[in-house]
C-alpha cells in the first residue's frame, strides 16, 4: 500500500474518531438528551439509506424507486430472528444483521434479473412494483405479524453501532467506487454503450452494484428494527422510499459525503418543522423546488467533501495571502505521479469519517485553463472543481 | 487463415436490407477503408462486427473462430475495439479513468480485494494506471490525464477515444468516421496516428470515413458500399476510375443530361 494511501486512511479513520469520540462524549455526559439521541441514530441510519440507494442511483444511474422494500426486507429478517432464535441479544443482532444484508441481496437480485438486463427506466418501474408488493406481502404473511405488525423487537441499537455501520457502509462505497469495477459502474452510468464498447459486461456490474445498494438497505433496516422496537408494514410504503430518493437528489446524485449531508438535514428538518405541523409539508416542498431551481444538481453535486476542501478552506480562513502565485498555476500538471491526474471519481482513496479525505493538495483537479477558470469559483467557495450538470443529464435515455 | 472474415453477412431490419449478403476479409497488419454514401449500411457493419446487432444470416469468424451470437464485451475481449461516430466518452470522468476504463477486460483482481484492498489491488491499480498513463503519452495526452473528458477540446477528445479502445488491446480496431469535425491540419495529424498506431500496435484497421484525401492515402484496400451492398473494391487507385462509385456518389452523367 503506497504510503500517502496510508497517511490518507490514518487521517479518515482519526477524523471517524474525532467526530464519534465528540458525539458519544456528548452523550454521556448528558448533553444530548434522549430525544436527540434518537434523532441522531435515525441521522444514521437515513445516511445508510441515503449512501446506498446512492449507489444505485447516482453512481449506477438506474432509478430506484422502493428502496424501502429492501429494507423492510432486512428489518423484518433480522427482527424474526431476534425475536425466534433464543439466541444472545447482541449475537442475534449481529446474525440479524448479516442475514438481513443478504436476503436483502438475494431479493435485489430476484427483482433486478429482468429488469438490469435491459436498458432504460425499466428498473423504476419494477422497483416501484416490488415496493408495493412487498408490504402487501407483509401484511398478508403470517410470520411477520400481518398488518399488526411486529412487537417487542429487542431494543439494541445504540449511537455507536449505527455510527460505525454508517462509517463501514461509507467504506465500501468509497472503495468500491475506485476500482476496476467501481470504474466499470460509473462507465456505464456515463455512457453504457461505450461501456460495453470497451469490453464491461453491463448487465453484470449493474447487477454488482445493485445488490449491494439493496445489501446495504437491508443492512440499515436491521439497525432500524432495533432502534423502533415495532415494525408494520405501512411504514415501508412507497413514500417511505421516495424520502430516501428525495434525500439523494438533495445531497448530489453521486456524492456520499452530499448523502450524509442531506440525510443530516431533511431528517432534523421535519422534526423542527413538528410545531407547525400542518404547514409541515408545505414547508418541506417549498425547500426541495428551491433547491431545485438554485442548485439542480443537489447541495453538493457530484463533489465529495473532503480532506482537500478542508485545507483549502483552512488556508482561504488562515491567511496564506503572501502567496501572490494564483492557485491554478503552482499546479505541476507534468509530474508523473498517479494522483495528480485523478479527479474525483476515481481519485486517491477512501474517506471515511465525517470528512472523507482524498488524495494530496494542490492538486490539479482538472488541468485546463477553462475547466480551472470555471472551476474558480467553486474553489472560492472551498468545492472541488468538477462538472456541475443537471439531472437530466444521469438518466438514461441515449441513443 | 485471415484475422477477421466475413461472409455472406447480411442483416435486415423488417422490410429493409440494411445489410446484404457481404464478404470480405482483413488480414494482420492491414488498413481497410470502408466508405459509400449515407446510409450505405457502413456504421451497420461495424454494429455487427461488434456484436451490437446479430446478422440476420451469414458469418463473422475472428482468428478462425465465430463471434455472431457473442455479446459485445466478449468480442471486446476477443480482440475487437472500436470508436464511435458520434464521440462517446465517459464524459464526467477524468482522461485517464477513460482509458483505465478501456483496460477493463484485461485487470482480473477481485470484489474481495477491492473492498479489503489486498496487494492485489494495488499492485494491479498502480500497473494499469502507469500502463494507460503509457497509452496517453503516445498520443501527447498525459499532460490532460486528470481533466474531465467533457472539457477536453475535439481533437483531443477524438484521440482519446482512439486510447480507450488501444487500451483493450485490440487486433482489429474500427475507427468511424474518425476525421470528422477535424480541419485539415488536424486530419493530416490523423493521418500519421492512425499509421503510427498500426505499426505500434501491430493491429489490423477498418476505417469509414468521408474524407477522401484521408482514405486514398493511408488505406491499403477499399470496400466501396451503396445500399447494403459492395459495388466495388480494391485498391484506391482503381477505386477513383471505377464507373459504379462514381455514379453512386455523383449520379449517372448520362441520366443527367437525359
Amino acid at each position: 500500500m503506497p504510503k500517502k494511501k496510508i497517511r490518507s486512511y490514518l487521517i479518515n479513520i482519526a477524523a471517524a474518531l474525532l467526530v464519534f469520540s465528540v458525539v458519544y462524549l456528548a452523550l454521556q455526559l448528558g448533553w444530548i438528551n434522549s430525544y436527540y439521541r434518537s434523532i441522531l441514530i435515525l441521522i444514521c441510519i437515513n445516511s445508510i439509506m441515503t449512501i446506498s440507494l446512492n449507489l444505485a442511483t447516482g453512481l449506477l444511474g438506474e432509478l430506484c424507486l422502493g428502496h424501502a422494500g429492501f429494507m423492510a426486507v432486512g428489518a423484518y429478517t433480522a427482527a424474526l430472528i431476534s425475536l425466534n432464535s433464543g439466541l444472545s441479544p447482541y449475537l442475534s443482532l449481529t446474525l440479524g444483521i448479516l442475514t438481513g444484508a443478504v436476503t436483502a441481496g438475494i431479493t435485489a437480485f430476484i427483482v433486478g434479473i429482468p429488469a438490469l438486463r435491459l436498458r432504460g427506466d425499466y428498473l423504476a418501474i419494477i422497483t416501484l412494483a416490488f415496493g408495493q408488493i412487498i408490504t402487501i406481502l407483509i401484511r398478508s404473511l403470517g410470520f411477520t405479524g400481518g398488518a399488526l405488525g411486529l412487537n417487542g423487537i429487542p431494543l439494541l441499537t445504540d449511537f455507536p453501532l449505527t455510527f460505525w455501520m454508517l462509517i463501514v457502509t461509507m467504506y465500501i462505497v468509497y472503495a468500491l467506487i475506485r476500482s476496476r469495477q467501481g470504474r466499470a459502474i460509473l462507465a456505464i452510468r456515463e455512457d453504457d454503450i461505450a461501456a460495453e464498447a470497451s469490453g464491461i459486461n453491463v448487465t453484470h456490474y449493474k447487477m454488482l452494484a445493485f445488490v449491494i445498494s439493496a445489501m446495504l438497505a437491508g443492512v440499515a433496516g436491521a439497525l432500524y428494527a432495533h432502534y423502533q422496537g415495532v415494525l408494520t408494514p405501512e411504514k415501508f410504503d412507497y413514500n417511505y422510499s421516495i424520502d430516501f430518493m428525495v434525500m439523494v437528489v438533495f445531497g448530489g446524485m453521486g456524492s456520499i459525503t452530499g448523502s450524509i449531508l442531506a440525510a443530516v438535514v431533511l431528517t432534523i428538518l421535519p422534526q423542527l418543522l413538528y410545531g407547525f405541523s400542518d404547514y409541515r409539508m408545505l414547508l418541506y416542498s417549498i425547500l426541495l423546488i428551491a433547491l431545485m431551481i438554485f442548485k439542480p444538481s443537489g447541495l453538493l453535486g457530484q463533489k465529495e467533501l473532503s480532506q482537500r476542501v478542508f485545507q483549502r478552506l483552512g488556508r482561504q480562513l488562515w491567511g496564506k495571502k503572501a502567496q501572490t502565485v494564483p492557485a491554478e498555476t503552482d499546479i505541476p500538471t507534468t509530474v508523473v505521479d498517479e494522483d495528480t491526474y485523478l479527479t474525483e471519481q476515481g481519485s486517491g482513496d477512501s474517506g471515511v469519517g465525517g470528512s472523507s479525505t482524498r488524495g494530496q493538495e494542490n492538486l490539479p483537479v482538472s488541468g485546463t485553463p477553462i475547466a480551472e477558470a470555471e472551476g474558480k469559483h467553486q474553489e472560492r467557495l472551498g468545492l472541488d472543481t468538477q462538472g456541475d450538470e443537471p439531472l437530466a443529464r444521469k438518466q438514461k435515455g441515449r441513443r | 487463415m485471415h484475422l477477421l472474415e466475413v461472409n455472406e453477412m447480411s442483416i435486415q431490419f423488417g422490410g429493409l436490407k440494411a445489410v446484404d449478403d457481404i464478404t470480405f476479409s482483413v488480414d494482420k497488419g492491414e488498413i481497410l477503408g470502408l466508405i459509400g454514401p449515407n446510409g450505405a449500411g457502413k456504421t451497420t457493419i461495424f454494429n455487427l462486427l461488434t456484436s451490437v446487432y446479430t446478422p440476420t444470416s451469414g458469418d463473422i469468424l475472428l482468428n478462425g473462430k465465430s463471434i455472431v451470437g457473442n455479446t459485445t464485451w466478449q468480442t471486446v475481449d476477443s480482440g475487437m475495439a472500436r470508436t464511435f461516430q458520434n464521440i462517446r466518452l465517459f464524459k464526467n470522468l477524468s482522461a485517464l479513468d477513460n482509458v483505465r476504463i478501456g483496460f477493463h477486460g484485461l485487470e482480473h483482481y477481485s470484489l474481495a480485494a477491492t473492498l479489503l484492498r489486498l496487494p492485489s489491488y494495488w499492485r494491479d491499480e498502480k500497473a494499469l494506471t502507469q500502463k494507460a498513463l503509457a497509452i496517453l503519452d503516445i498520443f501527447g495526452l498525459k499532460d490532460i490525464a486528470g481533466v474531465q473528458a467533457q472539457n477536453l477540446p475535439y481533437g483531443q477528445q477524438r484521440k482519446l477515444e482512439i486510447c480507450r479502445a488501444l487500451a483493450s488491446n485490440p487486433q482489429l480496431l474500427l475507427l468511424d468516421e474518425p476525421a470528422a469535425g477535424m480541419n485539415p491540419t488536424e486530419t493530416q495529424e490523423l493521418m500519421s496516428m492512425i499509421r503510427f498506431v498500426k505499426e505500434h500496435f501491430d493491429l489490423a484497421i477498418i476505417l469509414i470515413e468521408h474524407d477522401m484525401s484521408l482514405v486514398m492515402n493511408i488505406c491499403e484496400r477499399l470496400i466501396v458500399l451503396d445500399y447494403g451492398r459492395i459495388i466495388a473494391r480494391g485498391l484506391p487507385e482503381e477505386i477513383k476510375q471505377n464507373q459504379a462509385v462514381i455514379t453512386a456518389y455523383l449520379g449517372n452523367p448520362l441520366e443527367e443530361e437525359a
